[in-house]
Parts: structure tokens; sequence; C-alpha cells
């Protein structure tokens, strides 16, 4: 698919509801289970994808995401095992990767937005990399028409939120509490501030992340964002399954549960 | 060159900012605070008080007379292993649990490797009446549990990293993650000159009294300024404090010396900028220990406080100039070193600091006879004495260290002592 995220997600705004993203990490518990996972969250429902790249460091991330990432890497995952899962999700529905900076400038910013764009990816959702550090990252995505989506916090300024959304493509990250990923009880009341507040400075749809556990939350986050973001839950799904076909199993009917929050059917 | 980092914090194409959204704004917060706090003389004036009245500084710039005729140079050593606490960390953990107090937070964390950041944070906390709480890794609570001790007596919470490598890094990967959840009223005490900006230049201009004392005793012990300036770079904390008085000095030469393990071939050492790339890690790019999809290495080093797969942008920065340079030292070389100066001058230092005389006798060599050469000495070897009786076969390690770490580190996740 070309043309990034933005098709998709004025399709979901025209029906009148919040579109569903959901991230797993390459790689977990392999290559090849991770592409079955992958597609068993667009049989659920996802709108959008996000895949992982397991990364040795990953700062934003709480325990299940770490865990599988070690996974991941401890099988032997490699940049070019991402991209074919990548290849695999954008054949139904647009897909972004979602990585820590390094191992973009280590692979060669250039090189690595030919191959997500040849694997037929929409961009990259950079947890680590603010727009301030971002201008080689700008450029190239620019040149292949990629997706840049950053992330914007409670903690951000009015004048950090119209600089890094001047700076999306696609869809603004919003993270919805001041913490790393992880599921949690309750979902964030700081995050409808953050959304009306970024509302305030740019009309690019707000995906809001961090959280989101079932689909019941999922409905609640529909109510004001316009993408519910979901990735620990749907890795504890994946994680507490004994084997990969029960794994499936689990993130389809997840999904679908969490698809069912979006669409108002809770 | 005195003038780095610019205003973003990058000294040349190195440093920056590469950290989560949420951390952006507490970064300027902590930037504004810092800067103010440094241009109020009632805060200079109290911070040079505390490091005067209570961590002992200036330490003595010491004419080790007996080691110098082994290395054959003249050798002064900055004598930071004196310092309360026993190690330069003091100087950066006062400089910042006071702007922390001015800040009005009531609370801090900290990482540590060989836990002398710990135990020097923990120590601040205690004097300053802080909350504190300790990252340290599994592997280092092991091999530095009399640490692990000291700081659960100062009154802080150890808390045992268990994820990856276990070490330094995945201390410092947990600490900021616990920080983008309580920065509100939490101030991270960072133990290195490297991370976000602007811990690299708020670290350097804390520990820069090593150098800036330094300097002043050379000119009165000798009339001049020495020839070199040597120091031991894990992070690089004590080597940036050391050098930064004589960056605009070209008569001074500057030396880091990097933990070379084992050594390049067996592949287990931590020397960043020997045998590093440019990367980023903990928010900031410089060299790093990665593989060739940008995964961080696993660092080796006998030295837990110099085993670390970064290294501080500004040092990155000072080996691209060639303003200093760096070399890498084994784990072997630093050993005979430590033995050496124990042997020679009564003095028992730091395995990390026993990098940078082990690196002096190819300095001297280079340097010639005439030569003086400024070490910082920058921590005293206590803590190192599980790790040398083993490597020197001085003691039944076995016994010791299971007593000791068994006591230390059992409860050690949790709600603390």
């Amino acid at each position: 698919m070309t043309g990034g995220v933005s098709p998709t997600l004025a399709q979901t705004r025209s029906e009148g509801r919040a579109a569903l993203i959901g991230y797993l990490p390459a790689g977990f518990p392999s290559v090849d289970v991770s592409i079955d996972l992958v597609r068993a969250m667009v049989k659920g429902g996802v709108d959008v994808v996000e895949v992982g790249l397991p990364y040795s460091d990953p700062v934003m991330d709480g325990p299940t995401i770490q865990a599988a990432a070690d996974m991941a890497l401890a099988a032997g995952t490699r940049i070019d095992d991402v991209f074919r899962v990548v290849e695999a999700s954008a054949e139904h529905v647009p897909t972004l990767v979602m990585t820590y900076w390094n191992p973009v400038e280590r692979y060669g910013v250039e090189r690595f937005a030919s191959a997500l764009g040849a694997a037929g990816g929409a961009g990259l959702i950079t947890p680590d990399l603010v727009p301030d550090e971002a201008q080689e990252w700008i450029a190239v995505a620019d040149a292949h028409r990629l997706d840049k989506v950053f992330l914007v916090a409670p903690s951000s300024t009015r004048a950090r939120l119209e600089m890094t959304t001047a700076h999306c493509r696609g869809f603004v990250y919003a993270t919805a509490v001041m913490g790393v990923t992880g599921a949690r009880e309750q979902t964030s009341s700081v995050a409808p501030q953050l959304v009306a507040r970024t509302r305030e400075v740019t009309d690019l749809p707000i995906g809001v992340g961090l959280g989101v556990s079932n689909g019941r939350q999922a409905a609640v986050v529909a109510q004001y964002a316009d993408a519910v973001i979901v990735g620990s839950a749907l890795v504890r799904a994946a994680f507490d399954a004994p084997e990969p076909a029960s794994a499936v199993a689990a993130v389809t009917d997840l999904t679908h549960d969490l698809a069912r929050g979006v669409h108002g059917e809770l | 060159m005195s003038s780095q980092p610019d205003e973003h914090g990058h000294f040349g194409r190195f440093g920056g900012r590469f950290m989560p959204e949420a951390l952006i704004a507490p970064l300027d917060e902590l930037e504004q605070a810092w800067r103010e706090a440094m241009a109020d003389e009632g805060f200079t004036t109290e911070l040079q008080r505390l490091l005067r009245e209570y961590a002992g500084v200036p330490s003595l710039l010491y004419d080790a007379t007996r080691f110098s005729e082994v290395v054959g140079a003249r050798v002064l050593l900055k004598r930071e292993d004196l310092n309360h606490t026993g190690a330069h960390k003091i100087r950066n953990v006062l400089g910042q649990a006071l702007l922390t107090e001015r800040m009005g937070k009531k609370r801090v964390i900290a990482e540590t490797g060989a836990g002398q950041h710990g135990v020097a944070a923990a120590t601040a906390a205690a004097y300053l009446g802080l909350e504190c709480r300790v990252y340290m890794g599994e592997v280092d609570t092991e091999r530095q549990a009399l640490n692990v001790a000291r700081m659960k007596m100062l009154g802080a919470e150890v808390m045992t990293v268990t994820t990856g490598s276990r070490t330094l890094k995945d201390a410092i990967n947990e600490a900021i993650r616990e920080w983008v959840a309580t920065v509100d009223h939490t101030a991270y005490l960072f133990g290195t000159a490297a991370g976000p900006h602007p811990f690299p230049a708020m670290v350097r201009d804390f520990t820069r009294g090593i150098g800036d004392e330094t300097r002043a005793q050379s000119l009165a012990l000798l009339g001049r300024l020495p020839d070199a300036a040597l120091a031991c770079v894990g992070g690089g904390s004590n080597a940036i404090g050391m050098f930064t008085a004589f960056i605009d000095d070209p008569g001074v030469r500057l030396y880091g010396f990097e933990p070379g393990g084992e050594g390049f071939e067996t592949g287990r050492h931590a020397a960043t900028i020997t045998a590093g790339q440019i990367g980023v890690l903990h928010g900031t790019r410089s060299y790093l220990l990665q593989d060739d999809d940008g995964q961080t290495v696993e660092s080796h080093s006998i030295s837990a406080g110099l085993d670390y797969p970064g290294v501080g942008p500004e040092h990155a920065w000072l080996a691209e100039t060639g303003r200093a340079t760096y070399r890498p030292i084994t784990d072997a070389q630093a050993m005979d070193a430590m033995l050496m100066l124990a042997k020679t001058e009564g003095i028992i230092p730091a395995i990390e600091s026993a990098h940078a005389l082990a690196g002096a006798y190819d300095v001297a060599h280079e340097l010639g006879d005439q030569a003086t050469l400024a070490i910082c000495l920058s921590g005293r070897g206590d803590k190192d004495m599980v790790t040398a009786g083993t490597w020197f076969n001085l003691l039944d390690v076995e016994d010791v260290l299971h007593d000791v770490v068994d006591d230390a580190v059992d409860d050690s996740v949790g709600d603390g002592p």
C-alpha cells in the first residue's frame, strides 16, 4: 500500500469512528510466527499495523514489550526480518514500523527508508527521536513520502506541540500517560486533556497509546481520539498462549474485542 | 572549543537529546534551573562550602616520587580517592542534589555501576534529607556487594536490575523508565558526563574542579603546567573533570584510558572510542559498542565503573578533533598498575583509576623523563578488594563473597531496608 496511513484514517473518520492500531514486535517469538500474529491482528480487525523493531535498550517500554524484544533478538531477528514482517502486513493494511533511533542510523537512514518503502511500509514511529534531532530523517522521509509519526506527551509545552505536530505526517502519537508502555487497569485521565491541547494546534488525526488493554477501554479512548493504539496487551495475549496456534487465536480474539470497542459495539 | 556544547547540547556532531518527548520539557526545566543556579552567587557559594567542609575538596595534588621512578617521568596524583565517599563522584552529586533541593524536589534516583556513584548519591541524599533510590545491575550488586550495603546504610533503596546484561547500561534504562513516570517530583542524579543534554555539560561543570584545582596546584608546585593530564574513561566524568581546565592550553596533552578488558581480539572489552562506532545510546550521540543492526553490544571490564558500552559525547568530540588521545588498557595492565601503586606509594587505587596509572608508562616513554604527568586518581580501591583478592590470590574469596552477597542483596528488590 502507498500513501501512508492518511487515507485509512480519513476513511475511519468519515465512518464516524476511531481507527484501531495494533502493535507487535517483529521476530516475537520467531519471525514466521510474528507474521502469523500480525495477520491475526488484521483478521481481528485492526485498521493499521505497527511492527516493532526489537532493540536492546528500549527505554520507553515496560516489562512485557522488553521481554518480547529480548526474545526476538535472542531468536536472531535482524532488521531485514522486520521488513519481511512489514511486507506480509502491508498487503492487507497500512503498516508502520515503530523503532528506536539507533538501529535506523546504524543501518543507514536512506537505506532504511528505501527498504521500508520497497516492503510497502507506510513510515516510522520514533519514540526516542524528537523533531529537534530528526533533520536527516525528515529529509529522507519527505523524499520517500513516508509517514513521520512523532510523539507528544502530557508534559509537552504548547510550543513543543506546535513544533512536533508541524513535523508529523500520517498522525500524531499522543502518549496517554507519563510512563512506559504496558497495560493498565484504568485508562489515563490526562489523555483527553492532551488530545484537546493537541487539537488546538493541528488538524492531523491523533492516536492515543499506552495502557489500553480491552475493548471497553478502547471504546472510552475512541470517544476522544482518532485512533486507539494497543501494544502491550496484544504482546501479553501472545505470551500467555502455550503455543503458536493458540497465540494466533488469542491475538485474533483480543483484536476483535478491541475492534468492537472502536466500532461502538460495546 | 571551550564554548561547547551549542545551545542544543551538541559537541560538534555528538551529543544532543535522543529521549522520549515526555522527558524533553523536564530536561529543558533542568537546564534552565542549572543555568540560573550557576549564575546565582548564593548557590555557587553554598556548593563550594559543601565541597570544602563536607567533601574534603580541594583534594591534594601529590608528588608520587617512588611511583615516578617506576613510570619514568614525574607523576603528580590528583587525590580524588581522599574525597568523602572515596571518589570524584561526590562533586557531581553534591552539585546535582543541591540543584534538586533548589528545584523544590524531595526525591532523587540514580544509576550505578561500581556503586561509587550510588554511594555518593545516597550520601548527598542523606545529607540533604532527600529520598533516594538507586538502580544497580544484578551483576554489579554481586561484584560490589559492599557498596550495596553502604547505600542501604545511608538510607537508600537499592533496586536490583535483572533485565538485559544486568550491568550499568541496564540500570540506566531502568532509571530512565522510572523517571518518565516520576519526573514531576523526582530528580535523576545522572552519574556520568553522558546522557541527554544538559547532563554532559552539567556533570562536566560539577566535576571540572578536579582540573581547575590541578591547574592551580601545578602552578604553585612547579611554577608551570604539567605536560600531560591523564584519566580513565568509562562514561568519562572524572576525565572531563580533569581535562576541562586544560583544553585551551595546547602545551598540556590530554590522555584518556579506556577499559581494554581482556583485549580486542577477545571481543571482551569496553573501549568505546578505540573500537566503537558512532551511534545513539541513552539520549546522546557518541561512540558506542554496537553490532551491524545498531544493537548495543555487551561491554566487559574487570572494573564495574568502566563497564559501559557508551562514552560521554564531549570525549567523542575531543577524540575526533584530536585534542585528546584515547587508548585501551587491559584488565591485566590495570591490575599490575594497581599493585604497583600500592607497593610503591602505599595507596590502593580503584581499579578504574588504575587504568590511568597503567597508561602513564607509555606516555612517560613518549614524553621523556623530564615530563610531568598529572594523573587523576579518581577513587580508592577499598571497594575492589574482593576482585583484587581473587586476581592476586590474596584471600579465599568464595567464602567472603558469599557471606557478603547474601547479607547485602537478598532483599534488594522491593522496599529496601
